[in-house]
């Protein structure tokens, strides 16, 4: 009798915890994340207000929230961010046509391999912030040479990954294709290119993240407008919010692209079973 | 009618993986190709899909040589090797590319059907169990209507039980067509159930060495004596083709000369 009593218990039980736990996880796994940042910023605003300290080299966020509306009524928020995410779209965008081309011939076409590749891998050696005298002398001072440097931080990412996807695509599945006698085309269309998506798309994603990163050392290198421009006015005037503000912005779309980047490829990506995927679903 | 003659291969490293193999295979047989490891068995599976070149001799399936994959000749391997990104249907599917979309859809749907798995058209490959798995890369290889369909290990990597479900399952679906079976593998269950003819092959070289007709009727009752007898026949035969004592008995034979039927 008492064994019964204990098998049923559970049973029962387990449609209840089987139902509420993943909605109460889907809401509170991302607040748990925020929990850190939010007190920390909390507990800042608290102390200035107290006035243990004055704030003034490390801004409180309502100070860093009035600056950014400040800067977003005046309108010059908008010409900032447009000027930087023109930038990154257009250094991407070259970036990313170059790697491709250079990393899908190079994958495919092991004579270009050998050819370019020693080459690409060598320049890949320079840190890339080494090129701005030498763009700024090529290109001229202004948005040229900061979409080249641009376009070189993206080119790099995505021309390893797409050779290296290309050079790890399973033998096994290319010899089904040979079986079925695809020609070289149908081969790329229906084999090489499903099977080197995923490692392209996080090439994609890597290459934006440096992107990003190269954007400012671009508008470091004397621009008028951007937000690498904002770091630079705020440091140069001794204004904090503004600098922790143009921070924020970055981390704010920088985040937001990336993100976007994520949802456009991700029906090209159902068939992939991550682990983050299970986990998510558990 | 599929026939090998002087079937050679020399890898570039040296290695001699076929020497001079014949034989010849009708249309309708089913063949088991069993042996020790380095007999050369996928050797010569790979040179009659075409995949790999012999270094001599030819492969020809009625009267026309293979070096290249052809459309009548398909092969199933020991993995399914389905293509992750495409649903079960369109993996079973992807042969048929240059049929008309409603006729592909009805032939994946009758081969889904087929092989008992019409409910899991729309699921990815990752989702299958090994058995599921196998089970569509045999209704990929069948769906194309092949005349010799070649099989490298297929069973091997599942368990026993769903290894047995299997060979029957691919002995019912080969009575729908008839197509030639060629099969490598190592199991001497397997190949007594499934052949009508069980080539032994003997390694370094890789070479014929016997060759044992099994003349059961089907379907074959794998408790009966007689099954019994014809295994350990398989098995004598498999232990004396390692025996390095033993001399060549059956091996280097041209093709039409001494078939055993």
């Amino acid at each position: 009798m008492a064994m019964t009593v204990e098998l049923q218990a559970p049973v029962a039980a387990a449609p209840q915890q089987n139902a509420s736990p993943p909605r109460l996880a889907r809401l509170t796994r991302p607040l748990l994340g925020l929990l850190l940042p939010l007190s920390l910023a909390l507990a800042w605003e608290l102390a200035v207000r107290a006035g243990w300290s004055n704030g003034r080299l490390v801004p409180p966020p309502s100070k860093v929230f009035t600056t950014i509306a400040e800067l977003a009524r005046s309108g010059e928020l908008t010409r900032h961010i447009a000027a930087t995410l023109s930038r990154v779209g257009i250094g991407f965008g070259l970036g990313v046509a170059a790697g491709t081309l250079l990393g899908g011939i190079c994958g495919y076409w092991s004579f270009a391999r050998r050819l370019v590749d020693p080459t690409i891998q060598a320049l890949r050696a320079i840190p890339s912030i080494a090129w701005v005298p030498l763009f700024i002398l090529w290109l001229g001072i202004f948005e040229t040479s900061k979409v080249a440097l641009i376009a070189v931080g993206v080119f790099f990412p995505v021309y390893l990954g797409l050779t290296g996807a290309i050079l790890s695509v399973d033998r096994k599945i290319v010899e089904v294709g040979r079986v079925f006698r695809l020609s070289g085309p149908a081969m790329i269309r229906r084999i090489l290119l499903p099977a080197v998506l995923p490692a392209y798309v996080v090439a994609l994603r890597v290459g934006l993240g440096l992107g990003w990163m190269f954007v400012v050392a671009a508008e470091f290198m004397g621009a008028s407008e951007g937000l690498g421009y904002l770091l630079i006015d705020g440091q140069q005037l001794g204004k904090p919010a503004q600098i922790v503000a143009a921070i924020v912005i970055f981390a704010i779309i920088g985040k937001a692209t990336d993100w976007l980047l994520e949802i456009a490829t991700a029906p090209l990506l159902r068939w992939q079973d991550s682990f983050a995927r299970q986990s998510g679903a558990a | 009618m599929l026939q090998l003659a002087s079937v050679t291969k020399v890898y570039p490293n040296g290695v001699h993986a076929l020497e001079r193999f014949s034989s010849e295979i009708q249309l309708g047989e089913i063949i088991a190709i069993i042996g020790g490891s380095g007999c050369g068995k996928s050797t010569l599976l790979r040179a009659i899909a075409g995949l790999d070149r012999a270094s001599a001799g030819t492969v020809t399936l009625d009267g026309e040589a293979i070096t290249a994959p052809h459309a009548k000749v398909g092969i199933i391997f020991q993995e399914p090797r389905l293509l992750p990104w495409l649903s079960v249907a369109d993996n079973i599917g992807f042969g048929l590319s240059e049929l008309p979309a409603a006729e592909r859809r009805e032939r994946v749907a009758r081969a889904l059907d087929r092989v008992g798995l019409a409910d899991k058209a729309k699921v990815w490959p990752r989702e299958l169990s090994g058995g599921q798995a196998q089970r569509v890369a045999i209704a990929r290889a069948l769906v194309a209507q092949p005349e010799v369909l070649l099989l490298d290990e297929p069973f091997s990597a599942l368990d026993a039980f769903t290894r047995k479900d299997l060979q029957d399952h691919l002995l019912d679906l080969w009575a729908d067509a008839r197509p030639t079976l060629v099969l490598v593998t190592h199991d001497v269950e397997e190949a007594v159930v499934l052949a009508d003819r069980v080539l032994v092959m003997r390694p370094h070289p890789g070479r014929l060495f016997e060759e044992i007709t099994i003349n059961l009727s089907r379907p074959r009752d794998r408790n009966a004596p007689l099954f019994e007898q014809f295994k350990r026949h398989v098995l004598t035969a498999l232990d004396r083709s390692l025996d390095r004592t033993v001399p060549d008995t059956q091996g280097r034979r041209e093709p039409g000369g001494g078939l055993w039927w």
